[in-house]
């Protein structure tokens, strides 16, 4: 290689997770040197514990995201499934079983989300958005009665360390966020239906073609995503003393869609990794922490959040460009 | 064997089961579900809320369509481009804000004001456009990013002037005509929804740009390939799906005045939603006005409804979620299955019963007995000419022949060993003939009727016909114009075998054997095109009679020959002439004797036979198994017959080893020599005739007499 192409060599290396990477760090030491309080220890556990939960679904989003899929059902089966148990603890039913229940309704959903997604073969956008708003309706009409907010029932007991608790310091959630990190990037890596996933989103048909059960493991995808939904949804009632279900109406949702997009996890499916998350995740979590202290309204916040995306997007098809030879026919 | 019930042949005859196909094959079917879906919803709220279907309840209704409807036709038109909008709500949003804001702050009149806020929204659609077309971002994220930012900004602005707003009231009678009034009881925020939508259709069904955007939907990649800008026009439906959202949020403004947080909030998904419901194919390339619209219409009587039964809050997406889950599969498996269902049903048999052949036996002698006088014929241009479907002469004794690839071949006299391409006309020539000009005619199988001239130019004479008033295809264009011959007022009349099929799957309509083909007139006089006789069984060959009264035509898979009167007491009925033929008629020429020659292309099987008096069995046939394997009429060994006016056939030639020339479609006579063509032949043929005939005698002559 001589030396004039060089240049362009290392712009070809630097794709989206990197630019986002770097762009964290520098924002990272920009707000250290300009704002006095960020670098101090408990700012930045309180900046990871924020994002932890965003992390969490945004884990559950890699899983069905690496398949070609797109999961817009997380936030409600988060909020309603947590709220059911929450309310039927508050009920008198056992936390174990509240749990239980509340997880099985999780997982339940999001089978038939699976089922109707790889099996009826409806696009992911439309059964999952269609699924959001039937939870949530169905939540909202038979399931949790009264206001919009379940509060933490007393007789918890110790699921409300997941939220509250520390552990050498650090709080839970982060090391529940962490702890799931390191079992999702496991199952992805090592495992076979983790391969099968890379294998569908690189290629479906090839995939099938290959042998991959491609129906069961895209409903397994869906039921993974659906049970980290739940988790997420009890570090989220923990941590707040209380589930609300009016957060799917809000733009979280789409705040997930942004932490594993800006990472670098390719919507089309095959192309990303946990380390994506984490860097998206971070740098979500620099951004909101140094607004916030730098007392930027939430509505600023969400347009300087969304500038970034559109500069990582933008900046990555200026890189990496589809042009229409290669671009894959309905793909939105 | 049994013969058929009464019942039976009244069945079909009266039932017409070709209907379901051709309705199948209609691009307009596809909106049957979801046009169902509606009567549905529309029935079942109507049934549930009292005064659904009141004057004053309807008004609301349509009132508030207007504005939803346009936000549909928005995202329907991004959909059709391959991409998708979820600014809508957030951009529906701002019109509504700036509306207010020009017209209560800045004072603006309401001339301006509208046309300025509709410009602005679509300037928002115009940088998703420009994002998305020219920089090639994904529509989801990049629309999601301008959901949330300009969001933010209606936010922001409201922060700061909301107040300033609501104590401010504008007013003028031209504002409340929008918001409130209308014309006649239909609110004109409706008014403007119907005229939005016609031009819509128009331009989306019947324009360029139109058709561009389908074609980019449809395959960006073959659209960039053929030179589209695909860019170009991708940018430009964001920007109209943004100024349409503009025009909706003035309308909102217009009926509430008042602008909030929560405007628009969640109307991208039930934009998405209703556009889903519709038909509206994600991904592209499938999408209409009218799709749009009757998911909007859908989706808002449905949440309405929801809400006036007074059913707790949940419940409204419950059955929202419900029903788009529903729609969505229902529309999958439409996509994934039409076709199939199509190509299944496609073929409907109808019943037939052929009389009895004429025997053809050797011993028993007769005008059709088998022989072996084709034994001899010579062969002209072997492995030269692919499917001379039809062979004619002109009076310098030159040979024409038309191949399956559209070419005109004419070999040159004496030895017809040189040959050229004459002219390439393309589709699949069938039948020609020579006008008195000494103009070339020829039926083009997916064409239509063409004409080369004695300069070689090819001129197309007529492709369309008159629609007939009941039919579910349109059986204007011309689909297998198949042989013709020209009156002596110069009218050319001309077969086409069948509407239901395309030239390639000809053979096909013999398992139907239904009365799918014509003949259709061209009067050169006045130019027009009408059709003259209807459901004719594959009428093929076409010959003017010698007196110049009738027209004789074949009807294949009927297996005889009729007469069309065109002069003289009974002009314009039609009558039988020659019947219970042995196989299936083809070309019909002149003969120098004052007879006439027909080809006869396949004989008849008993199998077949009885295959046609079992409608059902074909059908079930038509169903289960692969076409390649299906029941066939033989069209390898045919023969040439000689009948005369009266209907009796003189004589006729076959090949009986089958070795030489056993396939024939057509034939000419020309001084004293018979040429053969087949359409699956790699060769001409020709043959001496015996001393009966005329060997000065040519059908150039015969029609139009010497050329002075």
């Amino acid at each position: 290689m001589d030396d004039r192409s060089k240049p362009q060599s290392v712009l070809r290396h630097l794709n989206q997770e990197k630019i986002v990477f770097i762009l964290t760090i520098v924002l990272f030491i920009l707000f250290s040197i300009i704002l006095p309080n960020f670098l101090a220890a408990n700012n930045i556990l309180s900046l990871i514990r924020s994002v932890a939960v965003l992390g969490i679904l945004g884990l559950g989003m890699l899983i069905v995201v690496l398949g070609r899929g797109i999961d817009l059902s997380l936030v409600a089966t988060m909020a309603i499934s947590v709220a059911w148990s929450l309310q039927l603890m508050s009920n008198g039913m056992s936390v174990a079983s509240a749990m239980t229940v509340g997880l099985a309704f999780a997982v339940g959903m999001s089978l038939i989300t699976g089922v109707l997604i790889a099996y009826a073969e409806i696009p992911s956008l439309f059964a999952t958005l269609a699924m959001a708003t039937f939870v949530y309706g169905f939540g909202r009409a038979h399931l949790i009665t009264g206001t919009d907010v379940v509060y933490l029932p007393p007789n918890i007991g110790w699921l409300a360390q997941l939220g509250q608790g520390h552990v050498a310091g650090i709080p839970m959630p982060i090391i529940v966020a962490a702890g799931l990190a390191l079992i999702v990037f496991l199952f992805l890596r090592y495992t076979k239906p983790g391969r099968f996933i890379y294998a569908m989103g690189d290629n479906f048909f090839t995939a099938r073609t290959g042998g991959v059960p491609v129906r069961p493991i895209l409903v397994m995808q869906y039921v993974l995503a659906g049970g980290i939904a739940f988790i997420a949804g009890i570090v989220t009632s923990t941590s707040a003393q209380a589930m609300n279900t009016r957060v799917v109406n809000s733009n979280m949702i789409y705040d997930v869609i942004l932490v594993v997009v800006l990472g670098g996890v390719g919507l089309s499916g095959g192309r990303g990794n946990v380390r994506n998350v984490i860097v998206g995740t971070l740098l979500i979590g620099v951004l909101m922490n140094g607004m916030t202290i730098m007392d930027i309204q939430y509505t600023v916040q969400n347009v300087i959040k969304s500038l970034i995306l559109l500069l990582a997007i933008v900046v990555d098809s200026i890189l990496n460009p589809r042009d229409e030879q290669t671009g894959q026919q309905g793909d939105i | 064997m049994a013969t058929t019930s009464t019942l039976a042949k009244l069945r079909y005859r009266f039932v017409p089961d070709h209907v379901i196909g051709e309705l199948l094959s209609k691009k307009w079917i596809d909106n049957a579900i979801p046009f169902l879906v509606l009567l549905c919803v529309v029935s079942l709220f109507g049934s549930l809320i009292p005064n659904f279907f009141s004057g004053s309840n309807l008004a609301i209704q349509a009132r508030e369509l207007g504005e939803f409807g346009l936000v549909c036709m928005a995202m329907m038109l991004v959909i059709v481009v391959g991409g998708l909008d979820l600014s809508v709500g957030s951009n529906f949003a701002l019109g509504n804000f700036m509306t207010l804001a020009l017209l209560n702050l800045a004072g603006w009149p309401v001339w301006l004001a509208i046309p300025a806020v509709v410009l602005i929204c679509g300037g928002v659609g115009f940088i998703n456009g420009f994002l998305i077309g020219y920089l090639r971002l994904r529509a989801f994220l990049t629309t999601l990013v301008t959901l949330i930012i300009v969001r933010a900004i209606v936010d922001m602005l409201l922060l700061k002037y909301s107040k300033a707003m609501s104590v401010s009231f504008y007013d003028s009678t031209v504002w409340d005509l929008i918001g409130l009034g209308g014309v006649g009881g239909v609110p004109s925020s409706f008014i403007i929804l119907v005229v939005v939508a016609l031009i819509g259709h128009i331009l989306l069904t019947r324009s360029r740009p139109g058709w561009r955007a389908m074609a980019i939907g449809g395959s960006r990649r073959s659209a960039h390939n053929i030179g589209l800008s695909v860019r170009g026009t991708v940018c430009a439906a964001y920007t109209i799906s943004g100024m349409l959202c503009g025009l909706s949020g003035v309308l909102y403004a217009a009926r509430l005045g008042g602008a909030g947080t929560d405007t628009g909030m969640g109307l991208e998904i039930a934009a998405l939603t209703a556009a889903v419901l519709g038909g509206n194919s994600l991904g592209g390339g499938r999408g209409s006005v009218v799709k749009a619209l009757i998911g909007a219409v859908i989706v808002q009587v449905m949440t309405n409804g929801v809400l006036r039964i007074g059913m707790n809050s949940g419940s409204g997406p419950m059955v929202l979620g419900l029903t788009l889950l529903l729609a969505v599969f229902i529309d999958v498996r439409w996509l994934k299955n039409r076709d199939k269902l199509l190509s299944k049903v496609y073929v409907s048999p109808t019943l037939v019963e052929l009389p009895t052949p004429r025997p053809t036996d050797a011993e028993k002698g007769g005008a059709l007995a088998l022989n072996d006088r084709l034994r001899e014929v010579e062969i002209i241009g072997l492995d030269e000419v692919e499917s001379p479907e039809d062979v004619i002469l002109d009076e310098n004794d030159y040979l024409y022949c038309g191949t399956r690839h559209g070419d005109i071949v004419r070999f040159s006299p004496p030895h017809y060993k040189e040959w050229e391409v004459y002219a390439h006309i393309g589709g699949s020539p069938l039948g020609m003939a020579f006008d008195k000009a000494g103009d070339l005619l020829v039926c083009v199988g997916g064409m239509g009727l063409y004409k080369i001239d004695r300069d070689r130019n090819v001129i197309k004479v007529t492709d369309e016909t008159n629609r007939s008033a009941f039919s579910v295809v349109d059986d204007s264009r011309l689909r297998l114009a198949d042989d013709l011959d020209i009156a002596p007022d110069g009218k050319v009349y001309f077969s086409e075998a069948t509407i239901r099929y395309e030239m390639h799957d000809w053979p096909v309509d013999a398992l139907e054997s239904r009365g799918n083909g014509r003949i259709i007139c061209y009067d050169p006089n006045t130019g027009k095109t009408h059709t003259a006789v209807r459901k004719l069984v594959f009428p093929n060959g076409v010959c003017l009679s010698h007196d110049g009264q009738a027209i004789l035509f074949a009807e294949s898979w009927g297996c005889r020959i009729n007469r069309y009167w065109i002069a003289g007491p009974k002009a314009g009925t039609v009558e039988r002439m020659v019947d219970q033929l042995p196989g299936y008629p083809d070309n019909i020429n002149r003969a120098s004797d004052g007879t006439y020659w027909c080809a006869i292309m396949g004989m008849r099987s008993p199998a077949l036979d009885v295959a046609l008096r079992m409608p059902s069995f074909r059908r079930r046939m038509a169903r289960r198994i692969a076409p390649d394997q299906w029941l066939y009429p033989n069209l390898n060994i045919g023969c040439v017959i000689r009948f005369n006016d009266k209907g009796e056939i003189v004589e006729s030639m076959w090949d009986k080893g089958a070795s030489n020339h056993p396939m024939i479609t057509s034939m000419r006579e020309h001084k004293g020599w018979l040429y053969l063509g087949g359409i699956t032949n790699n060769r001409i043929g020709r043959i001496r005739l015996g001393d009966w005939a005329d060997k000065t005698w040519s059908g150039y002559r015969s029609y139009w007499g010497a050329r002075s």
